[in-house]
C-alpha cells in the first residue's frame, strides 16, 4: 500500500497523504483528481466506490488552505479489501469538478445527493438532478451558510380547508 | 299520538343521530405513517391494543375507502403535497387525527424541510400529544373523535360549514380567555 501511495506522490503531486486509525487517506488537487481516481481504479484494483460525500469547513476552526468544500470518495478494493479516502478540495467560485461516473456507475446518485445538498457541480454527469429535495427548490441546505431553519420553504405551500374538501 | 300503539321493540330517533351513530362506530383509518408513530399506530391495530374493540379496525391504504386520517410521523414540504392529495382524494364526511407531537408540531425537528405541523396546511380534528403516543392515548384519541362525531355531526357534512372551523389552531393567535363559545351540541 505504501508503495502506491508513494508513486501517487511522486505522478499526481498529492497535497497531504496520512494515516488515521488505519485509514489511509490522500488529498489530490482538483485538476489531478479525475487522473487519480482512474488509476486506482484501473490499476491498484479500487474497484467499488463506496461513498461519495462532501464537508462544508466555512465554520471550522481551523479550516484547510485549499479550500471551503471538501468533497470526499470512498474508495474499496474488493479483492484485498483495502480502503482507500481520496480527498479533495474546492471553494464556491470553484466547485465544479469532473464526474466519475464514467469509471463508477455507483457515482450518479451519490453525486446527484453532493450536488444537492452542497451545490458541488459535477461536469460530465448524465443527469445532474436534484435526488432528494422538491425540484423547485433553489438552495443547497447543507452549506453552513444556509440557515438551519431554512428560508421559509417549508411554508410556502398551498393550504387546504374544509371548504376545499 | 300515532307513537302510542308502537310495539316494544321499535325506537324513534332522529335520522342525523342514527347516522352518527353509524358513522362513529364504523372509522374506517387511513394509516399515514411516515415515522416511528407508525409503529405505536400497528400496536394499536394488533390483538394487544385491539382498536376493533371501537370499530376502527379496517386499516385501509386506499383513501377512497377510509374516513379518518391518521398522520403519524414527521411531514416534510416534500411530502406535503402527496398528504394533501390523499386527504382530498378522501369520501366526506371525514376526520383527521394528528398523532405525536412531530405531525402536530415539527417535534424535535425544527429544520428547513420539515413542516412545523400539519394543522397549517389540511384540517385536523384531534391532536395526540407524545413521542410516540402510547397505543392508549390513540385510543383516547378514537374515543374523542367518536364523541366529537356524535356531538357535531350532520347528515350531510354540513357541520364543516361553520366559519369557526377554519380558523387557525388557538394556541397560535390567542390567549385562551379569549375563547369563543364551543359549538352547541344538539
Amino acid at each position: 500500500m505504501s508503495s502506491t501511495v508513494r508513486y501517487l506522490q511522486e505522478v499526481f503531486g498529492l497535497l497531504e497523504e496520512y494515516e488515521f486509525r488505519g485509514q489511509r487517506q490522500v488529498v489530490v488537487p482538483r485538476e489531478k483528481l479525475f487522473e487519480l481516481l482512474k488509476f486506482l481504479k484501473e490499476t491498484c484494483g479500487f474497484d467499488m466506490l463506496v461513498d461519495v460525500t462532501c464537508v462544508d469547513y466555512l465554520t471550522y476552526p481551523c479550516p484547510p488552505r485549499w479550500g471551503r468544500f471538501g468533497l470526499v470518495y470512498n474508495l474499496l478494493a474488493t479483492e484485498t479489501g483495502e480502503r482507500l479516502i481520496v480527498r479533495t478540495f474546492c471553494d464556491v467560485e470553484t466547485a465544479v469538478v469532473p464526474s466519475v461516473v464514467p469509471l463508477w456507475e455507483a457515482a450518479n446518485w451519490l453525486e446527484r445527493e453532493v450536488w444537492d445538498m452542497f451545490g458541488i457541480r459535477f461536469e460530465g454527469h448524465p443527469d445532474l438532478r436534484r435526488i432528494l429535495l422538491p425540484e423547485e427548490f433553489t438552495d443547497h441546505p447543507l452549506r453552513k451558510d444556509y440557515p438551519l431553519q431554512g428560508k421559509g420553504e417549508r411554508h410556502n405551500l398551498p393550504v387546504i380547508t374544509r371548504a376545499e374538501g | 299520538m300515532a307513537l302510542a300503539g308502537l310495539p316494544n321493540n321499535v325506537l324513534i330517533t332522529k335520522l342525523e343521530a342514527l347516522v352518527n351513530w353509524c358513522r362513529k362506530n364504523s372509522l374506517w383509518p387511513m394509516p399515514f405513517a411516515t415515522a416511528c408513530c407508525g409503529i405505536e399506530l400497528m400496536a394499536l391495530g394488533a390483538s394487544r391494543y385491539d382498536v376493533a374493540r371501537f370499530g376502527a379496525e379496517v386499516f385501509r391504504f386506499s383513501p377512497r375507502q377510509c374516513d379518518l386520517m391518521i398522520v403519524a410521523g414527521r411531514v416534510v414540504m416534500k411530502m406535503m403535497p402527496v398528504l394533501q392529495r390523499i386527504w382530498q382524494q378522501m369520501h366526506e364526511p371525514k376526520w383527521c387525527i394528528s398523532m405525536g407531537a412531530c405531525a402536530s408540531t415539527g417535534g424535535v425537528f425544527d429544520t428547513y424541510s420539515v413542516v412545523q405541523g400539519i394543522d397549517r396546511f389540511i384540517p385536523v380534528d384531534i391532536y395526540v400529544p407524545g413521542c410516540p403516543p402510547r397505543p392508549e392515548q390513540l385510543i383516547q384519541a378514537i374515543l374523542d373523535l367518536q364523541a366529537k362525531i356524535e356531538r357535531e355531526g350532520t347528515l350531510f357534512g354540513r357541520e364543516f360549514d361553520d366559519p369557526r372551523r377554519n380558523l387557525p389552531p388557538w394556541a397560535l393567535v390567542e390567549e385562551p380567555g379569549n375563547r369563543p363559545p364551543p359549538l352547541e351540541s344538539k
